[in-house]
């Protein structure tokens, strides 16, 4: 096979210079393997074009004797790394971006690390872009990486894509190798859906076919790299589809005023449009399109402008406005595609922030169906998805939202998940569809039980039981527990001295029959709780090892989690926070724990905290990594 | 359509700050990028007035012509102008001319700006940076987070998908915004010209007296930068291409003096834009980590 490889039959079209101008840059991103090129390849585009500017360029010169891989000559790759760690290891670790134009267009690119762990950082890249130019090492030919790359673009919607066979010069410009990695490059994408694949035999080093045609490869008829970048038309028709306009701010001067300020993400809307404000679904007409240059009579998708509406209706940020008679769609659990992007794993059960669009609420994975293998597009059972892992799940939204499917659009149909503790954004996701309610919900019987209940908390219902010397550090501990937990949507209560000993219990003392019993009232206080689904946390010196049994046999199996607060005495005694030890240590208080009353130590705890040597901090996460480690909570 | 997209683009980043932020303010740095980024502030929320303030923090050496512009742009505006000045920095003596680049930009540009924030309790500022100015710009996040004290940790940055931000910070911590991250030099003109934003007039060609500087072409504003033994001033056409403190910013033999000239010479230009700034000569890697310790 000769000249570039359409998988389809549509040829870019050529563009008029006058339009030139007029046309929004185009946003392309890079990816391939490690070394296959790309930095050489971006650096090699902006030399050819003499956009380096000459301090970059003697800056590049320098910087080439220090750090180059190439000798003597430019190392292109260094022009475009910037942070000093990776310019000292020769790697790209994250997303740059580059900006450069020809008399042509403008074009911003993203360039992306070939590096297996930083999948996330493509995803990141292709989210805002419209064409990926994939490189392949000749001599390598397809490798998993290469794959990897056009399924994560296929996957966020990119369309276009360019296949550069990279290092020609290193195969001798061999046109059976180019035509070999092109076939395998076709069978595997087909059922990607790319609209547009262009394949380019390239040498990025010494600029064969990336700016113009190059003499060594005479059997090549199609486009250079950067002729047929300059030429691609990637404007989706976004002008076709059905106006939507997220309300980003709601605009208010004075009482006369009140308009909706957004970016058209879909369709135009002009004065008298009738629209609906979803998920509310009341209706009305547009009254003015108002900008600071003055009222339009259209505005087209990407624009930003504020609306003034012909009702006063209640809208807020985060509604949608649509098209009246080509809504979106309004549910609160859809299918979405999801590629995990933290280094916690993928929760299901657990409850994070999503936003879509410029509305943020809370949402729940509520079930994993598969996780996509990359490599393959296998479907694979999966109970969790991990770094860069792509997986498809059901999810749950705490009110309903609109949205289109991300196929149909890009901006109404995507959404982050964040971690509500962290702040981390952990994962990219794209709406497939809605669920229907229906095939979601099962009402079994009438009676709410345990099971019921606990099963709106996407968490286990279980009792913390914290024991330990007076002044161990029981308390401090298991508040802090408690405050990672509730960070974590988990629904807890605490129970301790302070507030059973003034209430319940408060006709007990401390002798040994009073302390079996003040036992035993907890015990049966946290198994009530337990039965309203909640985490009991109780934290209770609790000296004897029957009780603490008793406790535990009252709960269902596995609910019981004994935690001993391992403090040697005599850092407790010098602690002694409430004076107590002092005071007991002479006489004038009696049956004290470790005193002159035994302390039973555990014998088989749950979890076994040596609390002398450690912060209370790091105490609790183990305690928290324990009850994600029993499952009964998420991470 | 490209520079409407750009705009488009900055006033969408700029309407979501402001919503999702208790208390964001814009650093108004006087410089074109900050005339374009002012502008394109007060579309977004037309016709309501900006909902945030606007933080000068001034170095004591900036131009004359600059404070001036300034203040008749802040009274034009009617704007809520915030100026801030490191008076302790002043206090202890430091100066660009005694004190060096490197510490002069340290304490009375990054330390100062951090006294700003801290002080109005500032949760969110925009700043006018683009990613072509400098290699390390390049993968600066456009919501960019920051410790609470301010620094920048290249490793712990949100990947930024789509244009769906997030804005979630925990207490003192706080995000630095930068609608303009998509722009380059040429667009920021171009926007200017479609547009008609005043800017100082330091950009634009016109005699100034000169001296020579550590290979920089040095305009002297006034009279606190010394000559040297026997040296004078000359008058020659210069004009900048980039606004800082004086005696550290280069100004360039140009005769462009209208935009179109500007935009004309920036077409056929052969050197960046940072070049003109002392302390990015000072070592390599150098912008990198003035961002980390929370320079702009
Ligand atoms: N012979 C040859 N070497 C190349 C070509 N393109 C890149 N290289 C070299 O391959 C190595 C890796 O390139 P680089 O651009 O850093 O790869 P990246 O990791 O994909 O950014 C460098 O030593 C380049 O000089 C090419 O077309 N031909």
């Amino acid at each position: 096979m000769s000249g570039p490889a359409r998988v389809t039959a549509k040829t870019a079209k050529p563009v008029r210079i006058d339009e030139v101008d007029t046309r929004p840059a185009l946003r392309f991103l890079t990816c391939g393997s490690v070394d296959d090129g790309k930095s050489t390849l971006i650096g090699r585009l902006l030399y050819e074009q003499n956009l380096i500017f000459d301090d970059h360029l003697a800056a590049l010169e320098r910087d080439s004797k220090k750090h180059g891989t190439v000798g003597a000559e430019l190392d292109f790759a260094l022009l475009l790394d910037g942070l000093e760690a990776e310019r000292e290891q020769g790697i790209t670790i994250d997303v740059a971006y580059r900006y450069f134009s020809t008399k042509r267009r403008s074009f911003i690119v993203a360039d992306t690390p070939g590096h297996e762990q930083y999948t996330r950082n493509m995803a990141t890249g292709a989210s805002n872009s419209e064409l990926a130019v994939l490189l392949v090492d000749a001599r390598k030919g397809l490798l998993g990486q290469t794959r990897r790359h056009a399924i994560i673009a296929a996957l966020l919607g990119i369309r276009y894509a360019v296949l550069a066979v990279n290092k020609s010069d290193l195969v001798a410009f061999d046109q059976a190798v180019f035509d070999e990695i092109v076939t395998q490059f076709k069978s595997f994408v087909t059922e990607l859906g790319f609209k547009e694949i262009v394949a380019i035999p390239i040498s990025a080093r010494d600029g064969d076919n990336v700016s113009s045609r190059s003499d060594r490869t005479p059997w090549y008829k199609g486009p250079s790299l950067l002729d047929y970048l300059e030429s691609v038309d990637v404007e989706d028709d976004r002008a076709g589809t059905p106006f939507r306009m997220p309300v980003q701010w709601v605009n208010r001067p004075n009482s006369d005023f009140r308009g909706f300020a957004g970016t058209i993400a879909g369709g135009s809307v002009r004065p008298g449009d009738e629209i609906a404000v979803l998920p509310s679904g009341r209706t009305t007409r547009v009254a003015r399109i108002v900008t600071a240059d003055g009222d339009l009579e259209v505005a087209g998708t990407k624009s930003a402008v504020t609306l003034t509406l012909a009702d006063e209706i209640d809208i807020a940020r985060g509604d949608v406005l649509a098209a009246v008679r080509d809504r979106p769609q309004i549910a609160d659990q859809f299918a979405a595609q999801l590629v995990w992007m933290s280094n916690d794993k993928l929760m299901p059960g657990r409850s994070y922030f999503m936003k879509i669009g410029s509305r943020t609420m809370t949402a729940t994975i509520t079930e994993l169906r598969h996780r996509l293998d990359i490599d393959t597009l296998a479907k694979l059972a999966a109970k969790t998805l991990s770094l860069n892992e792509v997986g498809v799940c059901n999810i749950a939204t705490a009110m309903p939202v609109a949205f289109d499917p991300y196929a149909e659009n890009r901006d109404t149909g995507a959404f982050i998940l964040i971690d509500r503790y962290s702040n981390e954004t952990v994962a990219a996701g794209m709406i497939s569809f809605a669920l229907r309610r229906a095939t979601n919900v099962h009402h079994q019987d009438l009676a709410v039980g345990k099971k019921a209940r606990s099963a709106l908390m996407h968490h286990k219902p279980a009792v913390l039981w914290f024991t330990g010397l007076s002044g161990a550090g029981k308390s401090t501990i298991a508040n802090l527990v408690e405050a990672g937990l509730n960070a974590r949507g988990v629904h807890t209560v605490m129970l301790d001295g302070d507030n059973v000993r003034h209430g319940l219990n408060k006709d007990l003392g401390f002798t040994e029959t009073d302390r079996v019993e003040n036992i035993r009232r907890i015990g049966e206080v946290a198994k009530l709780m337990t039965e309203a689904g909640l985490i009991v946390l109780c934290s209770f010196i609790s000296p004897f090892r029957a009780e603490r049994r008793m406790v535990r046999e009252l709960l269902d199996e596995g609910e019981f989690v004994e935690v001993f607060v391992d403090t040697p005495i005599d850092q407790c005694i010098a602690r002694d926070p409430k004076g107590l030890y002092k005071r007991a240590l002479a006489g004038e208080i009696k049956n004290f724990t470790g005193v002159d009353q035994a302390y039973e130590v555990p014998e088989n705890p749950e979890l076994h905290l040596m609390a002398g040597r450690q912060e209370a901090d790091a105490l609790a996460n183990k305690v928290i990594d324990e009850l994600v480690r029993r499952e009964i909570c998420s991470k | 359509m490209r520079l409407r997209r750009l705009e488009a683009e900055a006033i969408f980043i700029m309407r979501e700050a402001a919503s999702e932020f208790r208390n964001p303010v814009m650093l108004y740095s006087i410089g074109k990028d900050s005339s374009a980024m002012l502008h394109l502030a007060l579309k977004a929320f037309y016709p309501s007035k900006l909902p945030f303030p606007l933080l000068h923090v001034d170095t004591t050496w900036k131009f004359r012509e600059m404070i001036a512009f300034r203040d008749e742009t802040a009274a034009r505006l009617g704007l809520d102008l915030i100026v801030h000045t490191n008076v302790e920095g002043l206090a202890r003596g430091i100066s660009p001319v005694a004190s060096g680049s490197a510490v002069h930009t340290q304490v009375m540009k990054t330390e100062a700006l951090r006294q700003a924030l801290d002080k109005c309790r500032f949760d969110a500022a925009f700043g006018g940076a683009r990613r072509d100015e400098e290699k390390s710009r390049a993968k600066e996040r456009i919501f960019s987070h920051r410790s609470a004290a301010h620094g920048w940790d290249p490793r712990n940055q949100r990947p930024e998908l789509w244009n769906i931000f997030n804005t979630r910070i925990k207490p003192g911590e706080s995000m630095r915004v930068f609608p303009l991250s998509n722009w380059t030099e040429l667009d920021v003109w171009e926007y200017i010209r479609a547009e008609d934003i005043p800017v100082v007039p330091l950009y634009f060609a016109k005699e100034r007296p000169v001296v020579d500087r550590d290979g920089l072409l040095i305009v002297r504003d006034d009279d606190r930068l010394p000559l040297k033994p026997g040296e004078k001033t000359r008058m020659e056409l210069v004009r900048f291409r980039t606004l800082g403190c004086y005696p550290l910013t280069g100004a360039l033999r140009s005769s462009a003096a209208t935009l179109d000239e500007i935009i004309d010479e920036m077409r056929n230009s052969a050197s960046s834009e940072r070049q003109g700034r002392a302390i990015d000569h000072d070592d390599a890697g150098s912008m990198e980590k003035k961002k980390r310790e929370g320079y702009f």
